[in-house]
């Protein structure tokens, strides 16, 4: 684990992740008040602490201490060939939706999430769309009416 | 086509697949149990005793049944699969996503400059906030600070939104309980929120007002006396909702005891706002983790103490109380000065220089046409907007636009407490716990 000195940033690796939190959760962490994952695809150079291994997915946890008046936040690395984390789930039931959302957008699996589904695109959809070599506007848009090419 | 065909036809395009809820014998008893855990899905309440769960029920005593997503009492597109056991819920599962118009993949498109137009279409209630806390996380990563005026003005317009919000809140809330009275009511004062908005903005809603690097413009001429009438209207209407509304038998009937939640639920399921204060956790961003001048402001957190509806109801009532006790201090103390910050590399130049001076023009034609870059860099800010913790994490990779632009909606995390609500209450009361929640689908969905 990579510790930023000033701000309470971490830098977890996937492995120790879950433990991280837990452990943060018994110092009096009550809340992950938001979880979100960000494609690094096309930002090439961006700054890590030594030691760290920047791989293509990165899991954004937001701890929060109502008692400390604290937040914390986690940057997990996680690699494109295998985009799968442990679920903070048994930690923070309030995170369910938003893995199911990272899910959703990005593809990436979270390990003991009890109803990984979609969330907020249909079930049948095809992609990942924050996921940064998703095509956008791709898709033609065809009117039932519109009269054919002249 | 034969009768059975259409049926099947009718169901195939309706299915939603695996969002939806499963009826009982297709659903583990594990996942039966963590329905009907008391704090849904904690760890320690994960092995329930057998005698608290009813997994031994059949399918056939119980119905599942949609409500939503076209249902009135909804407040938008939000469709809740309920398990019914005569009236009682007993299983709720919220399915969301019909509103989804890919707003966080917009926003990867859009300028700095014009983000704000973005994010204000999310909670469409409160579109100040949304352009305050994306206004707040470039100004952290540009390193900018604000003159004293413009974060004045901020803190009175999202101050006015919070009534304005609220307002919006007592009258939807007052139509689902069947008081058609405050509905009325509420929208009337609404409106002279929003005409004051309208004469400072331009706008209605949606106002693109709060930009990085201050607002657009400055507070119009007689904004005081504007702003004085607003107080001192809402304020002695506040009293006529009290006469209507709180002490009245059948409305203390509909919402006391109704959707309780304790504080450890609310915590665990990263529940914020209103509803998290109705349990008596005095957490209010605006107290606890000041930003902009808030902490030079006098103010209370209102707690409720049962987290019913009828402490979320008590605790918008009086937040709107607060509220305007806040503008009229904003009133007093308001500084003199600029309403944006002079740095040439956010601000456009005035109107009346780009007449004059060629050097401006092209400034203002880069300005609007490549906007203005920001340093690499990844940054979380909240703030409390009406409806609980509204958070914005922003990632520049140096560019002009952002890298990633994620907003934690305080409705879509607040949903998640809606099965844990409604759980053991009836259908009728569903609705006004619904109301309670105050969701906002634009912000839920994004």
């Amino acid at each position: 684990m990579t510790v930023e000195p000033g701000e309470g940033l971490l830098f977890p690796h996937r492995d120790e992740y879950h433990d991280v939190v837990r452990s943060h959760r018994e110092q009096g962490f009550e809340m992950c008040s938001d979880l979100c994952a960000v494609d690094y695809l096309a930002h090439g150079g961006r700054r890590l602490p030594d030691g760290v291994t920047p791989e293509r997915f990165e899991v954004v946890a937001e701890l929060l201490s109502v008692e400390h008046r604290r937040r914390v936040r986690l940057r997990v690395q996680v690699p494109e060939s295998d985009p799968e984390v442990d679920s903070l789930w048994d930690l923070y039931p309030g995170v369910e939706a938003m893995e199911r959302e990272a899910f959703d957008m990005f593809g990436i699996r979270f390990a003991g999430h009890p109803d990984l589904t979609r969330i907020l695109m249909p079930d049948d959809w095809e992609g990942h769309p924050l996921r940064k070599d998703y095509g956008v506007g791709r898709v033609p848009v065809q009117f039932k009416e519109a009269p054919g090419p002249r | 086509m034969r009768e059975h065909d259409v049926e099947q036809e009718l169901v195939a395009e309706t299915y939603e697949g695996d969002q939806e809820i499963v009826p009982r014998d297709r659903t583990s008893p594990d996942e039966l149990r963590r329905e009907v855990g008391a704090v849904l899905r904690l760890p320690e309440n994960y092995g329930l005793e057998g005698a608290e769960v009813d997994i031994e029920r059949t399918g056939d005593d119980t119905m599942i049944i949609n409500m939503g997503p076209q249902h009135p009492s909804t407040h938008g597109v939000l469709r809740l699969m309920m398990e019914l056991d005569g009236e009682t819920v007993l299983r709720t599962k919220p399915i969301i996503g019909y509103l989804h118009t890919g707003m966080e993949k917009t926003g990867e498109e859009l300028t700095y400059q014009q983000g704000a137009t973005n994010v204000t279409r999310m909670d469409y209630l409160s579109p100040l906030n949304n352009e305050l806390v994306f206004a707040l996380a470039v100004e952290k990563l540009l390193g900018v600070e604000l003159p004293p005026r413009a974060v004045w003005i901020r803190m009175l317009l999202s101050e006015l939104q919070r009534v304005s919000s609220h307002l919006m809140w007592l009258a939807t809330n007052g139509m689902d309980v069947g008081s058609t009275t405050m509905m009325i009511f509420g929208f009337r004062e609404r409106e002279m929120l929003l005409a004051f908005f309208e004469k400072t903005t331009g706008l209605r809603m949606n106002h693109n007002f709060i930009r990085p690097g201050g607002t657009a413009a400055d507070l119009p001429d007689g904004w005081e006396d504007d702003v004085t009438l607003i107080c001192d209207t809402v304020e002695r209407r506040l009293d006529t909702y009290d006469e209507l509304l709180t002490g009245q038998p059948i409305f203390r009937e509909r919402m006391e005891g109704v959707g309780a939640i304790t504080a450890d639920e609310a915590l665990a399921l990263s529940v914020t706002g209103p509803i998290l204060r109705s349990t008596g956790v005095p957490w209010d961003l605006r107290r606890t983790m000041p930003y902009l001048a808030y902490d030079e402001l006098d103010f209370d957190v209102i707690v409720g103490t049962y987290g019913d509806n009828f402490d979320r109801y008590a605790i918008r009532l009086n937040e709107i109380r607060e509220s305007i006790y806040m503008i009229r201090q904003i009133l007093e103390r308001m500084p003199q000065g600029d309403y944006r910050v002079q740095d040439k590399k956010v601000t456009p130049p005035p109107r009346a220089r780009i007449d004059e001076s060629m050097e401006a023009l092209i400034h203002h034609f880069k300005l609007f046409t490549e906007g203005f870059k920001v340093p690499e860099g990844e940054v979380y800010v909240a703030v409390e907007s009406p409806r609980g913790e509204l958070g914005c994490y922003l990632v520049s990779d140096g560019s002009a636009k952002p890298y990633r632009l994620h907003i934690r909606g305080p409705s879509f995390v607040n949903l998640q407490a809606l099965p844990v609500m409604l759980r053991g209450g009836l259908v009728a009361d569903a609705v006004a716990t619904i109301s309670s929640v105050d969701p906002v689908m634009g912000e839920v969905d994004r």
